[in-house]
């Protein structure tokens, strides 16, 4: 039987695989495959919490997670593009301008 | 006649603005010293209409307005003219008017003329408060109000840099000032300790609720306060130890000096003891009461043995100040308190007489304070000639002159005590300030023209100036004349002293004695210092090594001991606390500063431009928030 806990287990495996991959990616791109990563395996917990307690606001919470990550998504391509235009790579190393 | 007191108080202090305010800046003009000068004279016609008041029909009593009301504590701006105040008020506000005018002339030159007029004024201001008030907190305002004004005053030429001189290491205007005023707060701490033990022993500061309850106070408190105001009174009045800071402030230019230091404000603390008189008589503080006696007569006869030897002009007559002193506290430590308060009075007149004649002696001399180098002036300065002449007669206590009638009422007084040892003091040093009064005199007016060889050019005061000064003079031969009028006036108030039919058969002899003595002191004088040609005056310079001699001069070491072990252990005692405070203050305040700005250069490295650092920082930031949140919730 499948209970909450493993769920529960699955979404905090994802989200250190997330996490690691927002600390360990140089690739922009991979850190936002990373973040969505991460979403996700929130969205997870979310929706398995709702459903154990029978309470519908979890998985309709997941639901603007989705809908706010997507429009994240949208924006944050877009200035990807952009960036890839200007410096012809996405790496961390490359386009970093700020220094301390 | 309560707008009249208001105007002798508040006359001075509206001068004092009008040259402070609108003058201070500006370059010398005539026009605050007559204006200053006018005020005062306001004040004191307004001194005379209200001693004739209180003459005829008693003391006059005024609440200006309430100045402190919390819980208990109700203390008023409240002032009191009676046979006390009114005669302090007569004396302040006549010597003040008369050096406000020498000073238009003596302070001509300089160029803080109006400066002067500024603080002169509210030196006034303060010593009418002084003697006015009608409780203690209104007495120590007074009290400190004249201190900072001498202080401001002494300090007058603060520009001038120190010079070793005599027996001081080393004095400057400046310096004196700080001695003065730090000395006198010395002495204040026991006035205000002695104000507190009455309020919190009476819960009153008002003289009159204060004096009537003394009965009910237990002896030890008694002679607790009457031990804390003399030491308040011993500061202000110069009293052996704390009487270095006279003979220095004569640093000061000489109208301070024969206005402060010489007439009024000196005698405040004899005026305290005086005022405090119902506490003074009790049986249960005699013990302090012949202390101050003691006290008194030694210093008459301490400072009168400096002054013997002195060659600074206006050191000599500074310690003539301090010597009587000395007889006015012995008269009022044996109870004679208007004969102590007479003797202020005659001794304020011809004080502030042959102190302006000093200041017209160093005027002519461009300043030169030494004696030795002095003589014969007599011809180019007859007027202040006649005016020393007659102050020093004063001084002296020859017949018929003030101070005859008052200093032979105090030795008279100290002998019907029974305080044999006290008069025997006293009886000698009248002697001895008939001899070094005279000796100044002659020095400087006869004998050798000693100043032509140093050439200097001498010439008299202006003759406004030497016709302000002719009411000191008269009243220096004549206010011993009144003293049974003022017998009369002033035991209205202070307790009445009689002489024992024993002392009183014995009076003309006593007298006599002391004239003896005196006239013995001017004719050794007159032989040693007024001769000419042969008969001159010579440096003996064996006798000056010798060790009487150099001890005397020296003022018995005395400023010497305070710089030895007072001054210098303090002054290493400050800096080793000036390491200190460095070391825990200063350095505890600079480890926030430079920690905040350490840790600021340490953790800037983690600007280091590279997102993915940032997010790693960020992480870390996450889990140890998530930490923080997991133990708290397991801890709480």
């Amino acid at each position: 039987m499948i209970g909450v806990n493993h769920y529960l287990i699955l979404s905090g495996l994802l989200f250190s695989i997330g996490f690691m991959g927002v600390l360990r990616r140089k690739n922009l791109l991979m850190l936002f495959f990373a973040t969505e990563v991460m979403l996700n395996a929130v969205n997870i917990a979310f929706a398995a919490i709702g459903s154990y307690y029978g309470d519908l606001s979890g998985q309709m919470f997941a639901f603007f997670i989705i809908a706010v990550a997507a429009s994240e998504v949208a924006v944050g391509l877009g200035l990807l593009i952009l960036l890839y235009k200007k410096y012809g790579s996405l790496d961390l190393e490359v386009i970093s301008s700020m220094k301390g | 006649m309560e707008n009249l007191v208001y105007v002798a108080l508040f006359a001075p202090f509206v001068g004092s603005l009008f040259a402070g305010l609108f003058f201070a800046r500006s370059p010398k003009t005539h026009l605050v010293g007559v204006v200053n000068s006018t005020l005062i004279g306001l004040a004191f016609i307004a001194s005379v209409i209200l001693a004739l008041h209180v003459a005829e029909q008693g003391s006059v009593h005024v609440t200006m307005m309430t100045w402190i009301d919390i819980g208990d504590l109700n203390i008023p701006f409240g002032f009191k003219v009676d046979e006390v105040s009114v005669t302090m008020m007569l004396v302040v506000t006549l010597v003040s008017t008369i050096v406000h005018i020498y000073s238009t002339g003596y302070m001509d030159h300089d160029r803080a003329y109006n400066r002067f007029f500024a603080y002169l004024s509210a030196f006034v201001f303060s010593m009418m408060i002084l003697v006015m008030s009608d409780n203690f907190a209104g007495l120590f305002i007074g009290w400190e109000g004249v201190g900072v004004c001498s202080w401001l005053l002494i300090g007058f030429w603060y520009h001038k840099a120190d010079r070793p001189f005599e027996e001081n290491p080393s004095i400057s205007p400046s310096w004196a000032a700080n001695e003065a005023f730090i000395m006198n707060r010395v002495a204040d701490l026991g006035m205000l300790v002695g104000i507190f033990l009455i309020y919190w022993n009476i819960g009153s500061l008002q003289y009159d609720v204060v004096f009537e309850s003394l009965k009910n106070l237990d002896s030890g408190t008694l002679v607790a306060i009457a031990i804390a105001l003399f030491i308040g009174a011993m500061g202000k009045s110069a009293q052996f130890p704390l009487h270095t800071w006279l003979t220095d402030a004569m640093e000061g230019p000489t109208p301070v000096s024969a206005l402060i230091h010489a007439a009024t404000m000196v005698t405040a603390g004899v005026f305290l003891v005086i005022r405090a008189n119902p506490l003074y008589s009790l049986d249960a503080v005699h013990g302090v009461s012949m202390f101050i006696a003691s006290l008194g007569a030694f210093v008459a006869f301490y400072a009168a043995s400096m002054a013997l030897s002195a060659r600074d002009i206006k050191r000599i007559v500074a310690l003539s100040t301090l010597s009587q002193l000395g007889y006015m506290f012995a008269a009022a430590g044996l109870g004679a308190y208007w004969i102590a308060l007479f003797h202020l009075a005659a001794h304020a007149f011809f004080k502030a007489l042959l102190f302006l004649g000093a200041g017209n002696v160093m005027h002519a001399m461009d300043d030169e304070l030494d004696i030795f180098k002095m003589g014969g002036m007599k011809k180019v300065m007859f007027g202040s000639y006649v005016y020393m002449f007659i102050a020093s007669f004063a001084l002296a206590g020859l017949p018929f002159m003030a101070g005859f009638y008052s200093k032979d009422a105090i030795i008279e007084s100290a002998f019907n005590d029974g305080s044999y040892i006290i008069w025997f003091i006293l009886v000698v040093t009248a002697g001895m300030t008939a001899f070094y009064s005279f000796r100044q005199v002659f020095f400087i007016f006869h004998g050798e023209e000693r100043y032509k060889a140093l050439g200097f050019h001498p010439h008299d005061m202006y003759k406004y100036v030497l016709v302000a000064m002719s009411p000191l003079a008269i009243l220096a031969i004549t206010f011993g004349w009144f003293m049974d009028d003022y017998h009369e006036f002033i035991t209205r108030l202070l307790p009445d002293y009689e002489m024992s039919h024993h002392t009183h058969h014995l009076a003309p002899y006593l007298g006599g004695l002391v004239i003896v003595l005196a006239v013995t002191g001017i004719i050794i004088a007159y032989k040693k210092y007024a001769g000419r040609g042969e008969k001159a005056w010579k440096r003996d310079e064996e006798f000056e090594q010798s060790f009487l001699y150099k001890l005397v001069s020296n003022q018995y070491y005395v400023p010497h001991f305070y710089d030895q072990y007072i001054v210098q252990p303090y002054k290493i005692a400050s800096a080793k606390f000036w390491e200190l405070d460095k070391a825990v203050v200063d350095g505890f305040v600079d480890f926030i500063g430079k920690g905040a700005y350490k840790t600021g250069d340490i953790s800037r490295g983690m600007q280091n431009g590279n997102l993915s650092s940032y997010l790693n920082w960020m992480g870390v930031g996450a889990m140890i928030l998530v930490l923080i949140a997991v133990i708290s919730s397991v801890i709480g």
